[in-house]
């Protein structure tokens, strides 16, 4: 047996580290500005900072930045120990750095621009979507090839967590971003509808997963029993949560969806997925607080024990809340409100947040060979951030069952007590402020960590390469049993799983895809039609400003639902809708039924002041949609790409598109001039009315007919 | 009104999504065969106390430990 010597990759360790800090800060005071836009909608600024923006630019980095960073940090530190290997190849891990941030800048330029997919969490178009798939691969291949190279024939429970992050984010955001590019930055997602939100929110759920949670578990399973010093309380149990958690995670996405249009069979299923994760997830927490038994005297004086005590206890809350949010009856509740808000929160600022901050106290002084520059601050930042958490979610939680008690309330004559959204609103407007206060809390403490970090890294000296030795793997001498045709696949498991995964999934696409999906989207209600040009314009500029954010187009089929907004969704209704603008939260109200409630001028006036028509409003103003001028010059390739994706326009409509259009606009602009409004019918502005006023009118000639 | 296709605009996509989910378990199903198979989970305590020890070369072996 020889005892080979190598070295360890710290370096990137380190950047990976530095990345984590920058970004972290960066999307946390982006979710700090958003928290303040709504109790101060000044706050807006210019058209490429309002809420609708802000928010998603806050979600991606916090997701993709933050903890993405975080998981590669972790990841390349405990992989390289746990497998006594360096990774695959240094130039791997740089391309795999630099293309990642790359891509985190292209990321929130486009959103700023407002350059957006519009479907929540995924929101970036396709160059980028390309990007991180190729990135995606790079950091797979990285992470296979050291998993080869190994020197540990045992792969600890951590790694199989890794795996299955690499793996299985591969495959939800390939499925997910299938999309047909109109120009270099404007897609249309092949999906409509009620499609798109089922592929959206099975994404929008595995991302959850297998971006926040496995990566992380992996992460705990490594840190906290290095932190503790022993080892994880039962090791089996570890193994049964990683099985049963990844056989039961991808099943669980419909809980997205209850009460929507989506069909009941599908709804139960994902309810019953649901109630089921409890078990590995508390199998999981548990194991993680037990391994600290007879160990808490550490706790106390051992920052880093103290952030991952409260990152699992954190993820054992979120991961009971999630199932108890499937069930539909409390689902019914808290959909659309802040309550899902505080349940994300939990899980990003308690889980993510504080194992990161954890693993970055452990891992800098070690790679830096120093001790940490103070444990004072330390201690600080862990006190400060959980009373950030506390003040962040204690509100969420009041605002979301307050508001949802108001909408549902009736007085005795039977009728709405509170018919205008806006009251509700109101109501909760000292919540967000509160929850600015935690946020800003959290992010003190943030700051000092990384204050705290540059001190220590300047006392002390990166190493590097860390030297480490490790006797080579031996052979398995495999014994051949003549004649077993699975014998060749058994041997390559790792390599045949992601070629196999990969081929499958290439050639499932091209020929799945779009036969089923053309073909299926025909209209099953004769009323509703494809969008006109003007209107399908005005989409995308609802589109573009992620109007989505704070409103849903989704009713329930709630008596208080369908008094306040009108007859409840009918799957039927999103078949031209790429992408499907259902939404998830109503910071305002919904508007699928949004069409002929108001006079077009009305429109007009809310959008360029929304306080003008309705006082105490938190809407950001859109006065840029009246300055500027729709640009009508890709009408065509948009309704020749429609025209791809089934949606049933006359041949050559793409050549007559504009000058409908225009048409159109100009009633409106005349039906607004009547008003003594006076615009010029090119603006942004109209066509934005043109959908708002198309929005659920479809059915209405329908309604005698359904009824039966 | 048509109520044929009703079935199929719901259904078409979400048979793409539970070939995929299951293609995903089927291949995490293999694996999982092949670790028990190959005796991965034969010892279901070292590892657990293996990864505690660094592998620090003889000649080089500095406490860092705070």
């Amino acid at each position: 047996m020889t005892i080979e010597k190598f070295s360890y990759d710290n370096k990137i360790v380190r950047n990976f580290a530095i990345a984590t800090m920058i970004w972290g800060m960066v999307a946390m005071l982006v979710g700090l500005l958003a928290a303040l836009q709504l109790p101060f909608p000044g706050l807006n600024f210019d058209a490429h900072t309002t809420f609708g923006r802000v928010r998603p630019i806050h979600t991606n980095a916090i997701i993709f930045a933050f903890v993405g960073n975080g998981m590669f940090m972790g990841i390349y530190y405990s992989l390289q120990r746990l497998l006594k290997a360096r990774m695959f190849s240094d130039a791997l891990s740089k391309i795999h750095f630099w293309g990642w941030q790359l891509i985190i800048v292209g990321a929130a330029v486009t959103l700023f621009f407002g350059f957006t997919s519009g479907k929540e969490y995924a929101e970036l178009e396709w160059p980028i979507d390309i990007a991180i798939a190729i990135v995606w691969v790079i950091f797979g291949i990285n992470m296979f090839g050291t998993i080869i190279r190994r020197r540990e024939r045992h792969l600890y429970v951590a790694i199989w967590f890794y795996i299955a992050t690499v793996v299985t984010v591969a495959v939800l955001h390939i499925v997910n971003s299938v999309e047909l590019p109109v120009t270099f930055l404007k897609s249309y997602p092949v999906y409509a509808g009620v499609q798109d939100a089922l592929v959206q929110w099975w994404y929008g759920h595995n991302a959850v997963a297998f971006f926040l949670t496995t990566p992380y578990l992996g992460l705990m399973y490594y840190f906290l029993p290095k932190a503790v010093n022993r080892p994880v309380y039962s090791y089996r149990l570890s193994i049964i949560h990683f099985w049963a958690l990844i056989f039961l995670y991808i099943w669980a996405g419909p809980h997205h969806l209850l009460y929507t249009a989506l069909p009941n069979w599908a709804q139960s299923l994902g309810v019953v997925f649901s109630i089921m994760l409890i078990a590995p997830s508390w199998g999981g927490m548990i194991n993680g607080l037990l391994t600290l038994r007879g160990a808490w005297d550490r706790v106390r004086d051992n920052v880093e024990l103290k952030f991952f005590v409260v990152a699992v206890t954190a993820y054992g809350m979120a991961t009971f809340e999630g199932p108890m949010l499937s069930l539909k009856s409390v689902n019914a509740i808290a959909h659309y409100t802040d309550w899902i808000v505080a349940h994300v929160h939990i899980g990003g600022m308690g889980w993510n947040g504080f194992l990161t901050f954890g693993i970055l106290y452990w891992l800098i002084p070690r790679i830096y060979n120093t001790p940490l520059y103070s444990k004072k601050l330390a201690g600080f930042h862990f006190w400060i951030g959980t009373l950030g958490i506390l003040f962040y979610t204690i509100p969420m939680y009041f605002a979301g069952f307050t508001q949802h008690f108001m909408l549902k309330e009736f007085t005795e004559d039977g009728v709405l007590r509170y018919p205008n959204f806006l009251e509700t609103v109101v109501q909760i407007v000292p919540m967000y402020k509160l929850r600015a206060l935690g946020g800003s809390l959290y992010l003190i403490g943030v700051f000092t960590m990384v204050y705290n970090m540059v001190k220590t890294a300047r006392s002390g000296k990166l190493i590097p390469n860390e030297n480490a030795e490790a006797p080579a793997l031996e052979k398995i001498v495999v014994a051949e049993h003549a004649g077993h045709w699975h014998r060749w696949i058994e041997r390559r498991p790792v390599q045949m799983l992601l070629v196999s995964l990969i081929v499958i999934l290439i050639g499932g696409m091209v020929e799945l895809i779009p036969t089923f999906l053309v073909k299926s989207n025909v209209p099953t209600i004769s009323s509703v039609h494809p969008y006109t040009p003007l209107e399908l314009q005005g989409r995308d500029i609802y589109v573009r400003e992620g109007c989505y954010v704070c409103h849903s187009q989704m009713i329930r089929p709630f008596r208080f639902e369908t008094e306040r907004y009108g007859e409840y969704s009918k799957p039927g209704e999103f078949v031209y809708d790429h992408p499907f603008q259902w939404g998830s939260k109503r910071t305002g109200p919904d508007l699928q039924r949004e069409g002929g409630k108001y006079p077009n001028s009305w429109h007009y006036n809310h959008m360029e002041d929304p306080r003008t028509m309705s006082p105490g409003s938190i809407m950001p103003a859109y006065p840029h949609m009246i300055e500027n001028d729709l640009d009508t010059s890709d009408t065509g390739a948009k309704i020749r790409a429609m025209q791809k994706l089934g949606v049933p326009y006359d041949e050559h409509f793409d050549k007559v598109a504009n000058a409908q259009l225009m048409q159109q606009a100009n009633t409106i602009s005349d039906d607004l001039a009547k008003n003594g409004i006076k615009v010029n019918s090119r603006k942004e502005i109209i066509a934005i009315i043109a959908y708002l006023q198309r929005l659920g009118t479809d059915i209405k000639g329908e309604k005698l007919t359904q009824a039966k | 009104m048509r109520s044929t296709g009703k079935f199929a605009v719901i259904m078409s996509v979400i048979i793409i999504l539970i070939l995929t989910s299951l293609l995903v378990a089927g291949a995490f199903l293999v694996t999982f065969f092949w670790a028990v198979r190959s005796g991965q989970y034969d010892d279901d305590y070292t590892p657990s106390v293996r990864i505690l020890y660094d592998d620090k070369p003889e000649s080089e072996v500095n406490p860092t430990k705070k």
